[in-house]
């Protein structure tokens, strides 16, 4: 019996190949300059190059602002100049000040955010790919219904649903748990939308026919083509889902009131908001020092996983 | 292959495929359903209830739709958020569509410094964000201040009444200039290049191209991009919420219409009021994004 991984075609060039080619190249992908404009190299233009550079200052300043910050105790960040380093670089105070504040419990936000986003980002990604490649590849009733119904919810906006969420999960006694955060953060319906188009788009029909006349179940199908073929996009949505669960903070505000669940962003603004309090300790140089540690594990996946932005993107809402 | 094929089974297998359809796409529906329909659907009834001192609750129609719509609080905070989405949205569009053509031009040095730099601010929370461009906005520690202090300057204050918005506005296209940029880039590149090829030997030099071909082949990423530049900032919410910590009486506790909402629900406990809110920006919303995603995205899927 043929092996499923050998029904890809190897020998012949059959849509298979081609679109497998394609999203090798798609992956690997690297800017091809000579040919956006052919017949000559464009020079390169230094007051194109000096507009864009102002962009970038704007981009990277406040990071920067951030980060010389950190650096600074409180009196020196009322003292001294912002773009500028302090006195004394208090940095690791400052670093060891945000882990054993209030009994460390900036570990435990921490510990709860890598929570949220593992289970959230995880799980969406995983449903949505399931739900993205069963609409694609199945003909079934009640298909275009769906995606009339995933356009409408693409439509409402997390922020709109937290406020009825809140009110139907305080009934439920949801409220004040992990599940009223993991549960909302499930659905993504704009993730099942470009896992669609990819999906449509990626996975030839004639492999996923090839491999039930191999006698391939069909979910033993998806997991060992299905996935495989849809990585790109399932990897861009990853990424997605994984900024809007490290960085939600309207939900979690709502649907918690106990510190021990809050993840980092709705702890940091607790901490910014206690010096307005009567008896509050002003620990600004905690928040800022804070907010660094607290962006420094996602810029990094970030950086890690941006190459496939460039495939799920194009797969996704710019083709009319 | 073929050797294996069971003709047997397959006129079986074809029926069973619309329920394996289904099986796929039941662990969405399950979420879908508990944390999407049935708050919705809960909401709706909530609003149409109120809870009064003497009489406890009681079934009151549309009257909660009609006490928010002639409400001047409710229209103030959308007619907030309307002015907010107008700089905000085609600021937003024009920024990155520049930079995304830039890109595209081959005529940058470094193109892939500017690809990331610009995009880097997409990975901070919009917390941190806000509580960073709160720190730069501020007079006593912030920037403004500094530069005030340094070159004896007197720049407008940020956070006065007068600048709320576009200070808002600014850390809105801070976070998310340098995504609409990749959209739009990543539309660029999947123009064929035929297109290019073709053009320039009927003699059109960069601007006809840019006009003619690459604009009008993008025009539905630009549609969707502005979609949901419009539904983020109906739904405004965080950094005006944050920002109030440090000028309280510029923000008022229902300063867009989220933030309304919130404080029906959760410093008046009028949950019914606060349902119907909702479910009138949710209705807003919805008819903004359906009127510009018509043209938008995909119908052969």
């Amino acid at each position: 019996m043929v092996t499923l991984t050998q029904t890809t075609p190897p020998a012949s060039p059959t849509a298979a190949a081609v679109a497998g080619e394609q999203r090798r190249a798609g992956k690997r992908y690297k800017p091809v300059r000579f040919n956006r404009s052919p017949g000559r190299t464009p020079t390169r233009s230094i007051l194109l190059t000096a507009v864009m550079t102002l962009m970038l200052i704007y981009s990277l300043f406040p990071l920067v602002w951030l980060v010389v910050n950190s650096t600074k105790s409180v009196d020196d960040l009322f003292s001294t100049f912002g773009l500028w380093f302090g006195d004394t670089n208090v940095f690791w105070d400052n670093v060891v000040g945000v882990f054993t504040y209030d009994d460390g419990v900036y570990l435990t936000w921490l510990r709860n955010t890598v929570m949220y986003t593992l289970v959230g980002a995880g799980g969406s990604t995983l449903i949505a790919a399931m739900a993205g490649y069963g609409l694609a590849k199945f003909r079934f009733a009640g298909r275009r219904a769906v995606f009339a119904v995933i356009l409408g919810a693409i439509a409402v906006p997390g922020s709109a649903l937290a406020v009825p969420t809140f009110l139907l999960f305080s009934q439920m006694g949801l409220t004040n748990t992990p599940w009223a955060i993991l549960i909302p953060s499930l659905v993504t319906p704009f993730g099942l939308y470009l896992l669609w188009v990819y999906a449509a788009d990626a996975i030839p029909t004639e492999l996923i026919e090839a491999a039930r006349v191999d006698g391939a179940g069909e979910f033993r199908t998806f997991f060992t083509i299905g996935l495989r073929l849809m990585a790109p996009g399932i990897l861009s949505v990853f990424l997605l889902e994984i900024v809007g669960s490290w960085n939600n903070y309207f939900l979690p505000l709502i649907m918690l009131n106990d510190p021990t669940w809050y993840p980092l962003t709705v702890g940091l603004n607790q901490w910014n908001s206690q010096a307005a309090t009567a008896e509050g300790e002003v620990i600004f140089n905690l928040v800022i020092t804070g907010s660094l540690i607290a962006i420094i594990p996602i810029v990094i996946v970030f950086l890690a996983l941006q190459r496939f932005w460039q495939s799920g993107l194009s797969a996704g809402s710019v083709k009319g | 292959m073929t050797a294996t094929s069971t003709p047997l089974n397959r006129p079986v297998r074809r029926r069973r495929r619309g329920l394996i359809g289904w099986a796929f796409i039941a662990p969405f529906a399950a979420v879908f359903i508990f944390a999407t329909v049935l708050p919705l659907g809960y909401s709706f009834v909530l609003s149409l209830f109120q809870e009064r001192m003497i009489g406890g609750v009681s079934f009151v129609g549309f009257e909660n739709y009609v006490q928010q719509l002639t409400d001047p609080d409710f229209w103030s905070a959308v007619g907030r958020v309307g002015v907010f989405v107008a700089i905000q949205a085609p600021l937003m569009m024009a920024l990155a569509l520049l930079a995304a053509l830039a890109l595209d031009s081959a005529r940058l040095h470094a193109p892939a410094v500017f690809r990331l730099g610009i995009f880097l601010p997409y990975a901070v929370p919009g917390v941190v964000a806000t509580l960073l461009w709160g720190y730069i906005y501020g007079s006593k520690f912030g920037l403004v201040g500094d530069l005030n202090e340094m070159f004896g300057w007197s720049l407008a204050n940020p956070l006065s009444s007068a600048l709320i918005l576009p200070s808002i506005s600014n850390i809105g296209l801070w976070l998310y200039v340098g995504y609409n940029m990749l959209v739009f880039y990543a539309a660029l590149r999947v123009i064929p290049t035929e297109l290019y090829e073709a053009a320039t030997i009927d003699g059109a030099g960069a601007w006809r191209i840019m006009f003619s071909i690459k604009l009008p082949a993008i025009w539905p990423a630009i549609i969707v991009a502005a979609t949901f530049s419009i539904i983020g900032g109906f739904q405004l919410f965080n950094e005006p919420n944050i920002l109030r910590a440090l000028v309280p009486n510029v923000i008022s506790s229902d300063f867009t219409p989220n933030m309304y909402a919130y404080t029906l629900s959760f410093a008046g406990g009028q949950y019914n009021a606060a349902a119907a809110v909702a479910l009138i920006m949710g209705a807003i919303t919805a008819v903004v994004a359906f009127l510009v995603q018509r043209r938008g995205f995909r119908r052969d899927i």
